[in-house]
């Protein structure tokens, strides 16, 4: 069975990629926020995972309103990134693992997750910038990734319950997949942030924090939302909050909060990071 | 059909602006491509025209004015394609939405983390 390490809470704001190529991890303003992941670079140079799981929406590089897929699970050799439109650079392609990709497939469908499979995919800032955070610097990628995606876009969205359950499935398929590897879980985006509208600009601290706080013990509570509520409460773009939840899910064992960070203001949002290492449950008989 | 429910200030994205916004939106979706935003630089009515918008979104195209494009059925995540041939960022469209100066938005950002 593959060994699902834990999984990350990260912002994949497309200024922050600015940032790193442009060096100004250091400013003023950039240092609260890159300052925090030195923390999550010492994990991962502990735990070493092989395959990073990547769960993010797409903002119209890979899918256009013409199909839209509610879930979407890459199954290529190979994911490129591209030009965006408004400057990100572009990055450099991140080795899939199909194998592992086809299994969860399989497994998801088996589960009644009626994903979309996708054997071509680009990979927008949502994943590029996690991982230029994660691994900075690196001359290669150390892990093979899968993006999985989630329709934060196009109205109506999964609900937060659904998006929870398929992270689950997702802990269900790497329990039964017959292998050695050590699998982390990546959901980027959030926290509140709105960028439409006259109430653009819109953060609420208090359910940020909230949300970090049942990420880590209580997903479930986090389940009873509505989208229009979340919507109201996070934002219209703050509804990514649903790509964490369904990373959270996927960890099915014990899970330890390593560490956190919340920072406001990225850009126009708030910023969340979380490392909840996963470990493994006591066998029922040895359980006090 | 669940029940819509305003939040003020807050455009949905849903199934009726994504069919009124198509045509925009595709034009937007085509911003990804550097040749593409070259030609409509270069002819900006005839590569409006070539995405079939309708008056009101070339209009909205041609004041530069978010609010307009939403109204018109444009979501934010395309728009951005838009606001980018002119090197603007969200903060620029979200200063221009709420009639604030840049600064001010900026400023209001930074508050809402104190």
């Amino acid at each position: 069975m593959a060994q699902i390490i834990g999984a990350i809470t990260t912002s994949h704001i497309p200024a922050i990629g600015g940032a790193i190529a442009k060096g100004r991890q250091n400013e003023p303003y950039w240092q609260p926020f890159f300052d925090a992941y030195g923390r999550v670079h010492e994990w991962l140079a502990k735990v070493r995972p092989d395959t990073a799981i990547i769960i993010y929406n797409d903002h119209g590089l890979n899918f256009f309103l013409d199909k839209m897929p509610t879930f979407a699970v890459g199954a290529a050799p190979e994911y490129r990134h591209a030009d965006e439109g408004w400057g990100l650079p572009v990055s450099r392609a991140f080795a899939g693992n199909p194998e592992l990709s086809w299994h969860l497939i399989e497994s998801l469908v088996a589960d009644e997750f009626d994903v979309t499979m996708c054997q071509e995919m680009l990979v927008d800032h949502a994943f590029t910038v996690p991982m230029s955070l994660l691994w900075p610097g690196v001359e290669s990628w150390p892990v093979k990734t899968i993006p999985i995606t989630i329709n934060t876009v196009q109205h109506p969205l999964p609900s937060p319950k659904r998006c929870f359950a398929l992270g689950q499935a997702i802990g269900r398929a790497l329990d039964s997949y017959e292998s050695d590897c050590k699998v982390v879980i990546i959901g980027t985006g959030g926290l509140s942030h709105q960028l439409d509208g006259t109430r653009a600009g819109f953060i609420n601290k208090p359910f940020d924090l909230m949300c970090i706080e049942k990420l880590v013990n209580d997903p479930a509570a986090l389940t009873h939302y509505a989208i229009p509520e979340l919507v109201e409460l996070a934002g219209s773009q703050g509804v990514e909050l649903l790509n964490l939840l369904a990373a959270r899910g996927a960890l099915t064992g014990q899970v330890a909060k390593v560490h956190g960070n919340y920072h406001v203001p990225i850009s126009n949002t708030a910023t969340g990071l979380l490392v909840l290492e996963n470990r493994p449950r006591a066998p029922a008989s040895r359980a006090a | 059909m669940s029940e819509r429910r305003a939040i003020p200030g807050t455009p949905i994205f849903d199934g009726a602006a994504a069919r009124k916004g198509y045509a925009l939106n595709k034009m937007c979706f085509s911003f990804n491509q550097a040749a593409n935003r070259a030609e409509f630089v270069k002819d900006e009515d005839a590569y409006c025209a070539k995405f079939g918008l309708k008056p009101e979104q070339r209009e909205a195209i041609r004041h530069r004015n978010v609010l307009e494009l939403i109204a018109a059925g444009g979501n934010v995540y395309y728009l951005a394609k838009f606001a980018g041939i002119f090197g603007w960022n969200v903060q620029d469209i979200g200063a221009q939405q709420t009639g604030m100066t840049v600064e001010a938005f900026k400023e209001k950002l930074a508050a809402a983390g104190r």
